[in-house]
This record gives structure tokens, sequence and C-alpha cells, in this order.
């Protein structure tokens, strides 16, 4: 395999569920291109989509969800609905996934150390002795101090910081090729996040693998991708570099997120807000998903979905009225 | 004053979590520690042992062997207790009505009687428990279709399929513990799906199948150790309930042959003297059950208040 091939492209991903109420478009024609060492953000508000595409990816979406459309291509081969048996070698050794809630992703019940030797013979034939060290190596790398001992411990012995560290070193075991990180810091304070942070980006760039962080956080993403995907309703309403996304927002939706997080120098002010709530996947807005919220809607807006316009060669957006008049 | 206190006391818990702990506290411990908080479920259980041991070493411990046809002598029937027998041995709880040591006849009932619980508790917990896990991890159909046969089977009254069971298989101590297996694990598998569908949700799970383990390893190395607190309640219930169900099939001759006399068997065998003065021989057993269930039941209400979270304590 040549190193031009991407870790991971996602080419229209649809992910529906079919419920009674009817089908819910979690996620509906997603594209995004991740390449080798790539970190990329994927950002979006409650019920965008973001998770469900993470999911989607590992081929885990639960009943009655179901990858209905698209292709997903992991380092060039489809894994789209794959067997059960192919998607279960890749899962935890080259794609791992880390999640949200610290306190909740690692078994209660179980100590550090047998959660630990599993994972690792979960992919590969070797002796306890040796998955107990590359365990005691993998907490070592993520900053826990004393591994040896703290393997013998369990969960509820160690804080959320802790915790999370623990998670990403579980993901670690088997030098994934991909992370898919589930807002992984949401649950974490900010000198713990940064912390987390800093570690993951290192890892990142030692051992040149790539990440998907998925957050709501802008912030987060905004000191540690190389790109970022904002979701709006199922949709990639603009993608691009970190620089061209935060600094330049074409979709008005992408320009509402950044003038929502508070920051200093805007003191005393009144905070800028979007409008309104995410709609529900059962009732789409006709056109543009986004237009009852959105202050550049016209009437275009409401039968058109919004062309997606390549602004530059690698930022586009999905919208009839986007902020070029900034670009220029 | 208090304030100081207790600063000193998040102070001392700040010194001692830092430090690696020397001896580390497994979930068993604090459960054991919680369980002997309570005296009345520490006598339940060191009477449920007493009970336990007499059933193991009944052969060694009986005055007499009851199951042995020749040593029992027809003209020792019904001596009140205290009573001496023919071959010069005392009947302190009496005899019954085919000249039977009591005590000895209640050592042997009891090894009966907690045999045939527990060994048919015992299966029907493997049997549902297997059941009510794939039930819940694998959801939809399965689901729907165990569940219904479950709730088909607890429409009916337990004894009344236990009865129709035997009236078919007959008696002997293998076919009463088949039918009570049949009869329990519907409670088993109702009560570990019902747990498990909680821990199906919990993301611990979710984080396992992304690391690829297995689905066997999954259910039965992450979510069965999580739902094993409900079920260690409802089996020291259904044991006792187990018990008493063989008693009641025994009363009713149903059971066991009469050569192998349970607890159950002791009782009726005595009911027809009770009118006549002869109380020995249906009393003393109707005891000797009464405390084996009741010391089964209140370790079983401490377990159930320790593994509770809900309940305060």
């Amino acid at each position: 395999m040549t190193t031009n091939v991407p870790t991971l492209q996602v080419e229209e991903l649809q992910t529906y569920f079919y419920t009674k109420a009817g089908v819910a478009k979690a996620v509906d024609g997603v594209n995004f291109t991740v390449d080798k060492g790539q970190i990329m953000g994927l950002v979006g508000e409650s019920g965008s989509g973001k998770s469900v595409t993470g999911f989607s990816i590992i081929g885990l979406v639960d009943p009655p969800g179901k990858v209905a459309g698209g292709r997903i291509l992991f380092k060039g081969e489809d894994i789209t609905n794959a067997e059960e048996e192919r998607m279960r070698s890749l899962r935890g050794s080259r794609i791992a996934m880390i999640f949200q809630d610290p306190m909740m992703t690692l078994n209660p019940v179980l100590r550090i150390d047998t959660q630990m030797i599993e994972a690792v013979q979960a992919h590969e034939k070797v002796d306890r002795q040796t998955a107990f060290e590359r365990s005691r190596d993998a907490l070592g790398q993520v900053g826990i101090p004393s591994p040896e001992e703290r393997l013998k411990a369990y969960p509820h012995q160690f804080s959320g910081g802790m915790r999370q560290r623990v998670a990403i070193a579980i993901s670690l075991l088997h030098k994934p090729d991909l992370i898919i990180a589930d807002e992984p810091t949401t649950a974490l304070d900010v000198t713990i996040q940064g912390q987390i942070l800093y570690e993951v980006q290192k890892l990142c760039r030692e051992r040149g693998m790539s990440l998907i962080w998925i957050t709501h956080d802008l912030a987060v993403v905004a000191g540690l991708a190389d790109k970022i995907c904002v979701m709006y309703a199922g949709k990639v309403v603009e993608a691009g570099t970190i620089g061209q996304v935060i600094d330049l927002p074409l979709h008005p939706y992408t320009h509402g997120l950044i003038g929502s997080v508070p920051s200093h120098n805007k003191r005393g002010q009144p905070l800028e807000q979007i409008p309104g709530m995410a709609p529900s996947l059962l009732s789409m807005p006709e056109g543009c998903a986004f237009h009852p919220r959105c202050p550049r809607a016209d009437t275009q807006c409401l039968v058109e979905p919004g062309p997606t316009v390549p602004a530059d060669p690698d930022h586009r957006v999905r919208c009839c009225h986007p902020h070029l008049e900034g670009a220029a | 004053m208090t304030v100081t206190t207790e600063v000193n006391k998040v102070l001392d818990e700040r010194a001692d979590s830092g430090a690696v702990p020397a001896k580390v506290e497994t979930p068993f411990r604090r459960f054991v520690s919680d369980f002997a908080d309570s005296k009345i479920a520490i006598v339940g259980f060191l009477t449920f042992l007493i009970i336990l041991m007499i059933a193991i070493l009944a052969p060694w411990i009986s005055p007499t062997n009851p199951y042995d046809l020749a040593t029992v002598d027809i003209l020792d029937s019904r001596l009140p207790p205290g009573a001496e027998m023919m071959n010069g041995t005392t009947a302190w709880l009496g005899t019954d009505g085919l000249g039977r040591d009591m005590l000895s006849a209640m050592f042997y009932g009891l090894r009966i009687s907690l045999g045939v619980g527990v060994t048919s508790g015992v299966f029907a917990l493997c049997i549902g428990v297997c059941i009510g896990l794939a039930s819940a991890y694998f959801g939809g159909r399965v689901d729907t279709v165990i569940m219904r046969i479950v709730d088909l089977q607890l429409s009916f009254p337990a004894i009344l399929i236990a009865l129709v069971l035997l009236a078919t298989l007959g008696k002997g101590v293998d076919k009463i513990i088949i039918a009570l297996i049949v009869v329990q694990w519907a409670y088993y598998a109702r009560t570990v799906r019902g747990s498990a569908l909680v821990e199906r949700s919990k993301e611990y799970v979710e984080a396992a199948a992304c690391l690829g383990l297995s689905h066997n390893r999954i259910v039965f190395r992450h979510m069965l150790p999580n739902v094993m607190p409900p079920l260690i309640v409802v089996a020291t219930v259904q044991v006792a309930h187990a018990i008493a169900l063989e008693a009641t099939l025994s009363f009713l001759g149903i059971g066991l042959p009469v050569t192998e006399p349970s607890l159950g068997l002791l009782i009726s065998n005595g009911f027809e003297y009770m009118m006549s003065g002869k109380y020995w021989i249906s009393i003393y057993p109707g005891i000797a059950l009464l405390i084996t269930i009741v010391s089964i039941n209140l370790v079983g209400d401490r377990l159930r208040d320790v593994l509770n979270p809900r309940l305060s304590r």
C-alpha cells in the first residue's frame, strides 16, 4: 500500500435510524478524508450526527440504525457494512475508540490489568507476561505514575482524568492507525483536559496516528486539530483547515458557533447566540436545514438544500449565501 | 471545631489516596464488611451454616440410620420424645409411625431437602443466566421470544407445573430436581435479563465491543459480574422457595419415595397422628424446615440491602 492512500475516506455516508415514528437521517451525505497523522476535528451541537458518524466508521451502529448508503474506506479497503469478523479484527487493533465519560468506559468490577491484558490478547497471541508488560508501558506513556502498582487497582480508585488516561492507554495498546475520540475531554475539568490534549497530540505526532476528535468545543479543536468538519443536522456544512474555518468561517452556522465562544476580549457585551434549537431528525426543514435559525436565510434557502461551494480547493461550504465577503 | 475536623478528615483522605494503598479494597471485601453490619443477618448466616453442616455430616452424627430398614423396629413406633428404643438408644425427639428415630430422620431429611434445593437452584441459575444474558445482549426478536416464554411460564403457579411434571416423570430425587429446575429457571432469566439490559446500555459494554472482544467475552466476562448482585439475592430466595416447594410436593405424596424421607415427607407422615396427641412426628420436622427457610431468607434480605444501592443504609 502506498503512503498516499489516506487513512480514512468517508464518501456520501448515510446512516439512517428506522424508527416507528419515521426514518431519522442522523447522518446524511457526509464526506471527509483523514490523512496519515492528521488530526481532524468533527464539530457540531448535540444531535448533529457527529457521534453516529464515529460509530458508523467502527461499524457499531445499534439497531434500528443502519448505514444506508455511501462508502467508508479504511486505508483503501471498503469497510462499509463489512463482515462482523473483519470489523472485529479492525476494532481495537487498527481503529480504536475513546469515549466521552471515563467513569463509564471501564468495567467497574474488573481490575485495570484484567481489562488491559484482555484487550491485548483479543488481537494478538501473546502470553500474560508480555501482555502485562505492554499494558504497563502503555500506562506509562500516557503519564500515569507507578503504572505497575496502578495496574492492580480497580477503576473506582482512579480519578476522572486518570481513568481517561487509562482509556487512552487501552486504545493505544495495538498502535492503531486511527483513533476516534468521542468528546473525550468533555467530562473533565479544564486543567486535566489540557494535559490530555497535550498527550494525545504528542502521541499522534510521534506515531503518525490519525485522529478524529469529536467535540462541540471549538476552542479545543482550534488548539488541537489540523482540519475541521462542522456538522449540522447530519450534514457537513463546512470543512477546511483550522486556519480557514476558524479565521474565515463561511457558513452562517460556523459564524454563530465561533461567536458563541466566550472570550476575554468581548467582556461585558452579551454573548452572541444562535437562536432556536437543532431541528428534530424526524421533521427536517425543507431546503437548507439551518434556514429557520439563519440570519441570512431568504426564499432560496426554503427550497434549495444549499450547494457545496468550494471557496478554496480544500475549504468547502454548503450554503446559498456563505460569508464570502469576509474572505475577500 | 467541626469544620477543622472535617478539613482534617479530607486532608487525611487525600494523603491516603495519594499513596498507593498497601491493600487494595476489593468490591468483595467491602461487601463482606457491609454484610456483617447486621447482627440478625450474621445469626441467620451462622444458623444456615450449622444446618448445612448437619446436612453434610448427617451419616456421622445421627444416632441411628433411618434408611437401614434392618435396624428399624416396628415396636419402636410412635415413642414420645426422650423414650428409650428397643436397641437401647434414646429417641430424643421421639420416633415416627415406622419406628424410626425422629432426630436421625430429620438429619437425613435435611440432607435431602437442602441437596434438592441447592442442586436445582444451581442448575436453574446456570440455565436462567445464560438465557437471560442472551436475551438482553442480542435483544430484538430473540429477546421477545424468550421473554414471552418466561411470561407464559410465570403465569402458571409453580406448584401446578411441578405437579404436572412429577405426575408425568414419576417419583425420585432426580425427577424432583428436574421439576424444580423447570419451575425456577424463568425467575433467574427474568432477573438477569432486567439487570443485563441496564448494563448493556452502559458505555463499558460499547467500549468492550470497540476493543474487538468476542460476544462470549463481553457477555460472560464483562456483563455477568455486573449482574451478580441481584442474582445472588434471587438465588438465596429461590433456594428457600425450592426447599419449601419440595416439602409441599413431598407432603402431597408425589415427590420423593417413602424410603428416603425429606422434611416434607416426615411432616406428611406425622400428619395423621396429630389429632391423637402424637405431635412430635410432624412438629419437629416442621420446625426444622421453618428454621432452614427463615435463616436463608434472613441472609437473602441482608444481601438485598447490601447489594441494592437505592435502599438507604
